[in-house]
């Protein structure tokens, strides 16, 4: 059992919850993520680590309620329990000096960014952060990436803070400057990284992508997570999460994504109705 | 009729089909103690057995069944022990037609000993009892060894390491332990309390089984040495699905058998939305392939309300590996079978959801390595079989991750970890492998075979490496 040792919320629907894990604690790299299972009856879903703390062995967790698992462990609070949590998995990401690095990122994708970003910083990079979500108060971790950034750019959809428009635009916006990068990290959803690897493609940069297909596993035994990079089939869990964005087929990615919205819809509307949370 | 003996086996009873492709409960219900009984009065009590010499663990068979038909279950159980350490389990799935039947002389006449029936009676005898566990002997120079896997190779292994006075743990990376019998297969013909009650007795043995560890991600194998261990076996199993590498294949409907069985088995997708891991079956499925891994798909999907499923095999119905009674049991559940036919190329609709199959006939020509007849196609037979689901069931091979962490570790291209047969050893000092990992996919009793030939072994080099540990400490 993983016990909930703190909760916060970062924004609506997006939380953060501090779990004891003292192995993975010890172990984590960034770019790493763990696969939980809530409860006897739940599934396996996987969410990056956003941060952990070898010494009080613990790790966070941020993310976006978006169906049953993800707002059955929103609902969980300080003290609560998770029955299983598994890691770390997946290829850590290659930190080095490169020089000057971009590290883009979309909406909860900044948490997953994080680590990576101060990593990066501590390798000796100069790092220039762009981070976006659709309006303001969806933006997180904010201060944390200011803290660690050379140059922090803030962009919302809608225009409430920053610019607008999308993280991609200001990576363009940036480059167009006469910003040098010697490569970049973009974390986010599917379409905000196809259109930042766009961005960087005529430009020959190396754009590097974490892949957020779904999983079961998450060791290699399903396949359940295969995309196709540079057209070959590999498993995200195994061979990644990071490729190079500007091999990895997304449309592909995006339509496996969507394998399982009506199951997804009928769970969801249970869960409402087991809750008696009524629907908008 | 007396006198004269019953050329046929007892048939084993079962659930009716009607009712049986509607539920995940077991399809053999097991012989009753006055079946078992009859059963054993067939056999002629050979005075050299060739039905031993079938059997990868060589278990006395003639003198279990003599004690069945003298009803001293306790006895008949405690020989198969002596060599087979789940028998509840081997007496389900083994391949018999393949080992110990395929060497029982009233074959010859009629039908063989129904073995494996009556290996499973006296073992689901037992686990009825409370089962005693023999107290760990005290070694005066016992050694820590970590297991990594819990499938039969891991868990064999694990006990007679355990039985032998070492201190075992066991690292599972998913969060149940018994591998492909808990995640592979299906309910309906292992249950999982049979599993869990052989998991059970092993922890009784007292091993340490720690789930939701990944060796290799977690900690690699050198890092378990620095954490005390002497000895590490291997047996991570061949779980890394295989898929044919033809344009579609990525398409929304299209699964590896193992997502296809780990959703349904180890998450229970079945139980779906009560459980939260979804599955979804169209209305007419294909299963790719013709071993046990296609047919269980196959009776799953039929089990999860699909209206028409087809395996869609290269050979003809002679040449697969499925276990016969399974070929039997699906054949009776009205799935229908394709033989001689490759699919080629998958069809999507606008979902990008799949819609189709271009398949190619085969004929078979000279045999292969394997001594069965290869396929080859026939030109310009293609045809197409519209589909909206397909399970690709067409081998596994090694989960790669410790190949891939561990310095010094000699494989093969297939990824299979090189070792000596007699021993488990590998090309690293201490660590030793057996099971699907070395063999490639094979059975269960095989890989529990692996399991405790390592076991022997590993016993053997603690002993030594305890003794020299000793003998420098004295000199000091
Ligand atoms: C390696 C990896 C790391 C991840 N890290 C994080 C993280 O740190 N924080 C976070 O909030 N999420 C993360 N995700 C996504 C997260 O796993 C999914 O949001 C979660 O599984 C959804 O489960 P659910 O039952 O709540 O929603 P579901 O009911 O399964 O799905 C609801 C909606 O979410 C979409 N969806 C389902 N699975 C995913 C997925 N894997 N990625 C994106 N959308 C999905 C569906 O299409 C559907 O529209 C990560 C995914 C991967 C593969
Ligand atoms: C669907 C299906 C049906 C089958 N039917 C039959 C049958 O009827 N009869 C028969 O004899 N055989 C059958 N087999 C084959 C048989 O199950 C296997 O040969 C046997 O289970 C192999 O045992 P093993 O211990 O080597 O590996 P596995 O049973 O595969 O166990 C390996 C374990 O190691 C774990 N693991 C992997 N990597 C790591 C890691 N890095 N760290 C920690 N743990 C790890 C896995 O999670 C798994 O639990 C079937 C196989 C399948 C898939
Ligand atoms: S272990 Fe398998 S092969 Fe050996 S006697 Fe039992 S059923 Fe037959
Ligand atoms: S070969 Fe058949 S008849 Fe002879 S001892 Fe073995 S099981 Fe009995
Ligand atoms: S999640 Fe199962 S293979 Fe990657």
């Amino acid at each position: 059992m993983y016990k909930v040792l703190k909760k916060a919320e970062l924004a609506p629907e997006i939380k953060l919850l501090e779990v004891n894990a003292p192995e993975v604690a010890k172990k984590a790299k960034p770019g790493q993520f763990v696969i939980i299972r809530i409860d006897e009856k739940g599934e396996r879903f996987p969410l990056t680590l956003a941060e952990w703390e070898p010494k009080k062995g613990t790790i966070t967790l941020i993310f976006l309620e978006v169906g049953v698992s993800t707002r059955k462990l929103g609902a969980l609070g300080t003290g609560d329990e998770i029955l299983d949590v598994v890691g770390p998995l997946g290829n850590p990401s290659d930190i080095k000096h490169y020089g000057s690095v971009a590290v883009v990122c979309g909406g909860v994708g900044t948490a997953a960014a994080y680590p990576i970003a101060k990593a990066l910083k501590e390798a000796g990079n100069q790092v220039v952060s762009i981070i976006g979500a659709r309006t303001e108060e969806l933006l997180i971790l904010e201060d944390e990436m200011k803290g660690l950034s050379d140059e922090l750019y803030i962009s919302t959809d809608d225009g409430s803070k920053g610019y607008k428009g999308f993280v991609s635009d200001v990576l363009r916006m940036l480059i167009e400057k006469g910003y040098r990068f010697d490569i970049v990290y973009a974390i986010g959803p599917p379409l905000m990284m196809r259109a930042t690897a766009n961005v960087t493609k005529p430009h020959s940069i190396k754009t590097i992508v974490s892949l957020n297909p779904i999983m079961v596993d998450g060791m290699g035994m399903c396949g359940a997570c295969r995309v196709t990079v540079s057209g070959e089939t590999r498993f995200a869990c195994l061979d990644g999460p990071e490729f190079d964005g500007h091999l990895v087929d997304f449309d592909e990615l995006i339509k496996r994504l969507r394998v399982y919205l009506s199951e997804e819809k009928q769970a969801a509307e249970l869960y409402e109705k087991s809750r008696g949370i009524k629907r908008a | 009729m007396h006198k004269e003996k019953r050329k046929h086996a007892i048939p084993m009873p079962k659930q009716k089909v009607e009712e049986r492709i509607h539920n995940f409960n077991e399809v053999a219900l097991g012989y009753s103690m006055e079946q078992a009984v009859a059963e054993a009065e067939r056999c002629i009590q050979c005075p050299k057995p060739q039905c031993i010499q079938g059997c990868p663990v060589e278990v006395n068979i003639p003198a279990f069944i003599k004690k069945i038909r003298e009803k001293k279950f306790d006895e008949a159980i405690r020989i198969i022990k002596e060599k087979n350490s789940l028998p509840a389990i081997c007496g389900r799935v083994c391949p018999q037609e393949e080992q110990c039947q395929k060497f029982c002389v009233l074959g010859k006449k009629g039908e063989p000993m129904a073995i494996g029936r009556l290996e499973r009676f006296v073992a689901d005898c037992e686990l009825q009892k409370e089962v005693t566990v023999p107290p760990r002997p005290k070694l005066s120079m016992s050694g820590k060894v970590a297991v990594v896997g819990s499938g039969p190779a891991g868990l064999t292994a694990a006990a007679d390491l355990a039985k032998l006075g070492h201190e075992v743990v066991v690292f599972e990376a998913l969060h149940v332990p018994g591998g492909v019998l808990v995640y592979g297969i299906p309910e309906f013909r292992l249950p999982k309390k049979i599993v869990q009650a052989e998991v059970n007795y092993i922890k009784k043995l007292e091993v340490d089984i720690i789930t939701n560890h990944m060796i290799g991600r977690l900690y690699t194998i050198d890092e378990l040495f620095e954490r005390g261990f002497d000895a590490v076996f291997i047996g991570t199993g061949a779980g890394l699905p295989g898929f044919i590498g033809i344009p579609g294949e990525n398409l929304g409907g299209i699964y590896s058998a193992n997502e296809f069985l780990i959703r349904v088995n180890l998450m229970r997708a079945y139980m779906f939305p009560e459980y939260d891991t979804p599955i979804r079956v169209g209305k007419k499925v294909a299963v790719i392939g013709g071993g046990n891994v296609a047919m269980d798909s196959a009776r799953c999907s039929l089990r999860l309300g699909a209206e028409e499923v087809w395996i869609v095999y290269r050979r003809s119905r002679k040449e697969m590996p499925a276990r016969l009674e399974e070929i039997e049991n699906a054949e009776e559940e009205g799935i229908k079978f394709r033989f001689l036919a490759v699919p080629v190329r998958f069809l999507g609709d606008e979902h990008d959801w799949v819609t189709g199959m271009e398949c190619v006939k085969m004929q078979l020509g000279e045999p292969d390595e394997s001594g069965r007849r290869r396929p080859v196609p026939i030109e310009g037979s293609e045809f197409i079989m519209e589909v909206d689901t397909v399970v690709v069931a067409i081998g596994q091979t090694p989960n790669p991750i410790i190949q891939r962490t561990t310095k010094g570790l000699k494989t093969t291209r297939w990824g299979t970890i090189i070792v000596n047969e007699k021993t488990g050893k590998t090309s690293k000092k201490g660590v030793y492998a057996g099971g699907d990992v070395v063999s490639g996919a094979a059975t269960v009793i095989s890989a529990m075979g692996a399991g405790k030939r390592a076991a022997r072994s590993i016993h053997r080099y603690l002993l030594r490496k305890k003794r020299m540990q000793q003998r420098k400490e004295y000199c000091q």
